[in-house]
Parts: C-alpha cells; structure tokens; sequence
C-alpha cells in the first residue's frame, strides 16, 4: 500500500514507529482493516512533517481569541497539548494567558473568583477523564453560585489515535457526562467548523444570565492534525440581553410594595454589577424599606441606613415583623422564611417564620435552568407572585412602576418607615460595637479584633474582600462599609470547601490590573485541600493579603458533632475526634514559604497583629502574595 | 403536660443547685472548653453568630442551668445532667461570670471608625 501524499500530521510524527496514519482521519482506519498490526509486524515507516503545517489547534486558538477570555488556568494534559502549545507558541501565550496549576481544582475555583470580581468568564482546561473528576467539586460550586466558567476538555475519541495505556485511560466516551448535571451546556465537536460555532455558542450561553460554567471538548485528534477543512470561519459573537420579567407581573410588585405596610427585600444573588447595586439602592430608598442582604454578592451598602441587621445568620433573616417580603435571586426562598427542626428535637417540622398573611414576591432567573439531579435549587417556593428574569435588568421598570405609584400620602409613611429603620440601624451598629470589644485581647485572638484590625488598616485604600465572612461571624460586615460590587464577592455556592485560597486568587488575579488590594481571610480547613495554589500565586505574582483564620479545626463539623452528642447523651468531650486539625499544629506560614510567598506567624497575641498587617499590606502593594497566619477564635 | 414540664424544670434545677458547692473557675473554663461551650459562644464567652455572648452573662445560675438543660428550639443542643452535672454547671457559669468586663468601644480607637 503506498503511502498518501497529504501532508503529516503532528500526531503521526509523535506516534513515530508505531504509526503510519495520514492526515486524513480516514487514512488509518483503512489501513488498519487491510494490515491489522500485531507483535510480528513490521512498523511502518516513520512519517515526516515539514514544519509548515497549522495544526487544528492554532484554528482553535484563533477561535478561543476571539471570545476575549484573559487567562486560561491550567494543570498539564496530554490530552489537550496540542492546544496548549498552539495557545503559548501560536498565540503568543496573551488573551489567554497561561496560568500554571498543582490542580484541577485550582483551576476552577481560581476562575470562580476571578468572574465574581471581572463578570466574564476564565478558561480552564483539563483531561476529559481525570482532569474533570479533580476539577469537578470546584465546579459545582460555580454551577450553584450562578459563575460563568469556560471549560474546555481534553480526549481522544478515535481509538485509532489513542496510544498506549496512558491514552486510553484518559479518553472517554462522552466526556462532559460526569459534570453535564452541573454545567449549563456542553458539546463534542467533531470538526473543526463545529469546534467555531459551539466555542461562540458555549459563551453566548454561559453568559446569559443565569450564568453559568459551560463545557466545550476539544478533541486530540482534531487539535493535532494539520487543518485541512475548506471555508473555515468564525461566527461573530453576539450577546443576548438578559432575561426581563413580565411587565404586568412587574406592575402587580410595584403595587403590593406600594400598599405594603413594612416590606422587605431579601437579596440573594440580585447584583451582578455596580448598576445593580444602584439600581437596588434606588429602589430601597424610594420604598424605605429594609434590605436584608444574604450576602452571596456584594448587593447593597453595609453602611446604609436601610441595611437590615448583620448580626444573624444570613441565610435566615428575621422576617417576621414583614407583610410584603421581596426576594431577589434568593437561592433558598423557603429557607430563608421557614424554621426547621433543630437538631436538637426528633422528627422534621417546619413552620414560616413570616408573620399569617404576609405575601411573597419572588424575582429569579435561575427558573431557567433548573435540573434534576442536584438538589440546589431549594424547597418549592409557595410565593404569591413569581416573576421569572434576571433581578438587574428587571429592577428598572420595577422602579419605574413603585414611582408612579407612590402617592403624597404613602410617601409621607415610607419617610416615617425609613426613619425608624435607620434609628434602629444606628442602635444595632452601636451595640455591635460594643459586642466586638469582649474578648478584645484574647487569646486566640477573636475574630471582632482581626476584623477591627484590618479595616483600620485598609479602610483608606481601594480594596476588595474577596473571602465570604459567614466564619467570622460576619465581624467585617458588622464593623466595615462596603460599598463597591468588587468589595465582596459570596460564599462558594455550593458548600464545597476548598474554594477559598483558589477562589481568592482569581480573584485577586482580576483585581490586579485595577491596582485593588485584595483580602482573604482564609480558612484553616479550607487551605488544606489544594495548598499548591499558593505556589501559582507567587509564581505569576498575584498580589493578595491572606489572613489565616486558623482555628485548628474543620469548625462547622465540630459543632455538629458536639450537637450530635449531646442531643444522645453521650461523648460530648469527643467533638475533636475527626474534626480536629491539631496535634501537630500545621505552621501555615511554614507552608506559605515553601511555595515562595512572604509570611508571618502563628501570630496569638492580638497586639502582633496591627504591625504584621502593616507588613504584609506593605509587601502585597510591591506585587507579591503575602499570608498571615493567625490562630483564631472558632468564629 | 409539656408546658407543665417546661414550667417546672426552673425550680427542680433550683433545687438540684442547691446541693452544688460554690462555683470554682478554673474546673469551669476547663469544662468549658472540654464539653465544648467553646465551640459556639467563644473561649472567653464573647459570643458570635454560631451562640450569644455568656462572658457576664444576666441569668441567675438557676436561670443558666435551666436553659443548658432545655434550650428554646432552634438554639443549642441540651446538655442534660448524664453528660454535665449541676456542678460542672455551675463551675462554667463562674467562669463566664470571671471573665473581665469588655473593654469599652470608647477606649478601642478602630472601634470607633466613622463607617458612614
């Protein structure tokens, strides 16, 4: 059989002896039929290339361009190395730059963070098979928490292409199975030209609100192989505008906020940018009503007069003195207005904690796209009137239609309302503050003092917290005044830990061009998964201030193993047992030097902590990571 | 009958701390770190979002015991007297009670920082 004339691909060249593939996918498989290969058979000669080919993968490049993606996070894989050299020889390693990962999952949960602060999505990709089991966990988290995330996998779907154990064991049949519960769309391209159009498609879908991860498989084969089809072009992106919600389910809002006695808004997800906090800031002050915030995004001032108290667990505020509750992109609706049985009772009840007759309004966008398989979208909301759409975009005619509603007389009782909210507002800050100075010099030191220390500190710079403070009992948005949508960014969606460090510096990545300083308060627990972020922190010089919470514990777990035990009557002493991180102490700051990233500590007397921030903010504003550690009340 | 109970369980813990001696701290903050107190309202009862403040706390130690046996729905799991005895108890409610009274918002500087 003579060998075909069409030019080499890479892949023959990398097979060497054991191949004799063509460029034409066709090729081989013929051969195959016709001269099965077997121990005693002679390999073929090994094939040329000239040098001169485009490989598929500089298309793809070319393609991936033109979404405007500034980085693509990355632990290497065979499977898509092709498209990795295309990226840093072909494209000359920018939009996107590469960003070197020690994990999958650091690769998602660092473009988690990074789309919370930039709103658009990073790259990540992976193996088909054992890159997206590492990276799945990270992105469910994106999935539940409503993030953008553009994953292109690695595979081999030709068994003709795949060689030896390695490759056959990272290919897959259908390679988005394992993550497509938890992403938004996903698609195998079988060519190049089908490669185009779904990498457009995949980012139109990923940012239409609901945003969302979105998966696109770039297959070795076609990566590797010389470019060969004819009339290859690039569909020109073109963005939807985000979901509105009805006009007449808008105007029966307006009126039920309008007639409302005391109404409320509980904001969930309901900002995605700072025209959304406007647009919320508008719309509280001209209902004078109270903004309960769950503080999944930065949503509203923490400092303005109509912000509902921090002082309780977000995700169940009091809402029991309200007759109309509004809730925008509120993730558990009916957790948010309902007790459940404690763990401390038998059996499961529930009872609303809204008071008899209070109405619900609902405004969320994630109804159109809700699945099956994970349970994130909540108990069934019996709310009075739904109105499906993005909170930001249906916020304005919202307004438009509360405005013209409003009477002399209703705006007289809304001013009285607001007045009594901020006095009320003024007494719980003032109490808080006084709250913040018990235990002010404890030892380990409380989570008010490293709170109040750091704001001291940071509160004239432009900075951005980018870690969620649930932990620290919500000391920071007790004690600080956020205001900017960069200022805080969420919690990770879906409860997984090990998003903290990775998330922060994406995060922390995104605010870099802006000159921001950024801080994590890092959890103990947390860091320990995939510490090896740290080193691609120091290694692209991402600037970030990381104040270890370190309380030596998987802290949640040991207090629901200390309720366990005592709800039986037994082993209370025992709480420790599996949830403990002590015994030996780990030296953070120990860990942070070995990835190369100036550190401080253990730090337990409080009065060390000012002039190791002063420190620390020091080296970050030189362009380096820097981390703290400081050993911590629980919460 | 529930209610009853509920009326009731004040005045036997009356009694029951009747027979315990006077509260000794340093037993109380070595009970109240090792049944785990701690966890939820902080090692020196500063409290937080996870259990309210106890450092000074205004209940009587009958009022304190009676709770910790039968805490409202929704707040803490009970520790019944198998696991803490009314000594224990009362040893913990010294200590929170030791614990020197905060440092007034006035005299802490970046307490006071305008946020507005």
């Amino acid at each position: 059989m003579s060998k075909p004339k069409e030019p080499i691909g890479r892949r023959g060249f990398l097979k060497g002896a054991a191949g004799s593939a063509a460029s034409l996918v066709a090729a081989p498989i013929v051969m195959a039929q016709q001269n099965p290969t077997s121990p005693s058979t002679a390999p073929a000669p090994t094939a040329q290339i000239t040098g001169n080919e485009k490989p598929g993968s500089d298309f793809m490049v070319d393609v991936l361009k033109s979404l405007d993606i500034e980085y693509c996070a990355a632990n290497p894989g065979s499977s898509f190395r092709g498209l990795q050299e295309s990226f840093i020889n072909y494209g000359g390693n920018k939009s996107p730059e590469w960003l070197t990962c020690c994990h999958e999952e650091s690769s998602a949960a660092m473009a988690h963070g990074y789309a919370k602060i930039e709103g658009k999505p990073m790259m990540i990709m992976a193996h088909g098979t054992v890159g997206l089991q590492h990276a799945s966990m990270a992105i469910y988290n994106a999935y539940a928490d409503r993030v953008p995330m553009y994953i292109i996998l690695g595979n081999i779907l030709d068994v003709n292409y795949r060689r030896g154990n390695a490759e056959w064991v990272h290919s897959v049949q259908d390679a988005a199975s394992m993550a497509r519960d938890f992403v938004k769309w996903d698609d195998t391209p079988v060519t190049l030209g089908h490669f185009a159009e779904s990498a457009v498609r995949a980012y139109k879908i990923a940012m239409t609100p609901p945003y969302e991860p979105v998966i696109l498989v770039a297959d070795g084969t076609l990566q590797e192989e010389p470019t060969t089809e004819k009339n290859l072009r690039i569909p020109k992106l073109v963005m939807s505008a985000p979901p509105q919600g009805d006009t007449a389910a808008v105007a029966e809002a307006a009126r039920m906020l309008v007639a409302a006695e005391n109404p409320v808004i509980v904001a969930g997800r309901a900002a995605r940018t700072q025209k959304g906090i406007d647009l919320l800031i508008e719309l509280a002050e001209t209902l004078q009503a109270t903004v309960k915030d769950q503080r999944m995004r930065m949503n509203f001032p923490s400092a303005h007069p109509l912000y509902g108290d921090p002082g309780q667990l977000p995700q169940s505020p009091n809402l029991a003195e309200f007759d109309v509750i509004l809730g925008l992109e509120v993730q558990d609706f009916w957790g948010a207005t309902h007790r459940q049985t404690p763990l401390n009772r038998f059996g499961m009840e529930s009872s609303a904690t809204t008071k008899p007759g209070a109405k619900i309004i609902s405004v969320s966008a994630i109804e159109l796209n809700h699945k099956s398989n994970y349970q994130d979208f909540g108990r069934y909301v019996e709310a009075d009137l739904a109105i499906t759409g993005d909170t930001e975009a249906t916020l304005p005619a919202l307004i438009e239609a509360v405005k013209k509603l409003i009477t002399g007389d209703r705006r007289r009782i809304m001013q009285e309302r607001g007045a009594k909210i901020a006095e009320a507002g003024r007494k719980w800050r003032q109490q808080h503050r006084d709250t913040a100075g018990v235990g002010w010099d404890a030892s380990p030191i409380s989570t008010a003092r490293l709170s109040a220390e750091l704001w001291a500190q940071v509160r004239n710079e432009d900075w951005s917290l980018v870690s969620f403070d649930r932990m620290q009992s919500s000391w920071p948005t007790r004690l600080w005044n956020f205001s900017k949508n960069y200022q805080y960014i969420g919690a990770q969606g879906g409860a997984g830990i090990g998003y903290g460090l990775p998330a922060a510096i994406g995060a922390a990545l995104a605010n870099r061009k802006h000159g921001r300083l950024t801080i994590n308060i890092q959890n103990d627990g947390d860091l320990n998964y995939a510490p090896g972020v740290l080193w691609t922190a120091a290694h692209h010089k991402i600037p970030l201030l990381n104040i270890m919470h370190n309380n030596r514990a998987y802290h949640e777990e040991r207090m629901y193993i200390q309720a366990f035990a005592a709800k039986f009557n037994r082993g209370v002493e025992n709480g420790d047992i599996g949830t403990a991180l002590n015994n030996p102490d780990i030296n953070y700051a120990s860990i942070a030097k070995g990835y190369g990233l100036y550190a401080e500590g253990p730090i337990t007397d409080p009065k060390d902590l000012a002039p190791a921030i002063r420190r620390g903010i020091e080296r970050v504003k030189a362009g380096e990571p820097v981390l703290l550690d400081v050993v911590t009340q629980p919460r | 009958m529930m209610k009853r109970l509920l009326w009731i369980l004040p005045f036997l813990a009356i009694v029951a701390l009747a027979q315990t001696r006077p509260g000794d701290i340093a037993n109380g903050k070595r009970i109240f770190m090792r049944n785990g107190c701690y966890q939820c309202h902080g090692t020196v009862g500063q409290g937080g979002l996870a259990g309210p403040r106890l450092a000074q706390t205004k209940l009587t130690l009958a009022g304190f015991t009676a709770y910790v046996r039968n805490p409202a729905p929704g707040s803490m799991p009970p520790f019944r007297a198998k696991v803490m005895s009314d000594q224990e108890l009362a040893d913990a409610y010294a200590y929170v009670q030791s614990v020197p009274p905060p440092v007034p918002p006035a005299d802490i500087p970046i307490l006071n920082i305008d946020t507005r």
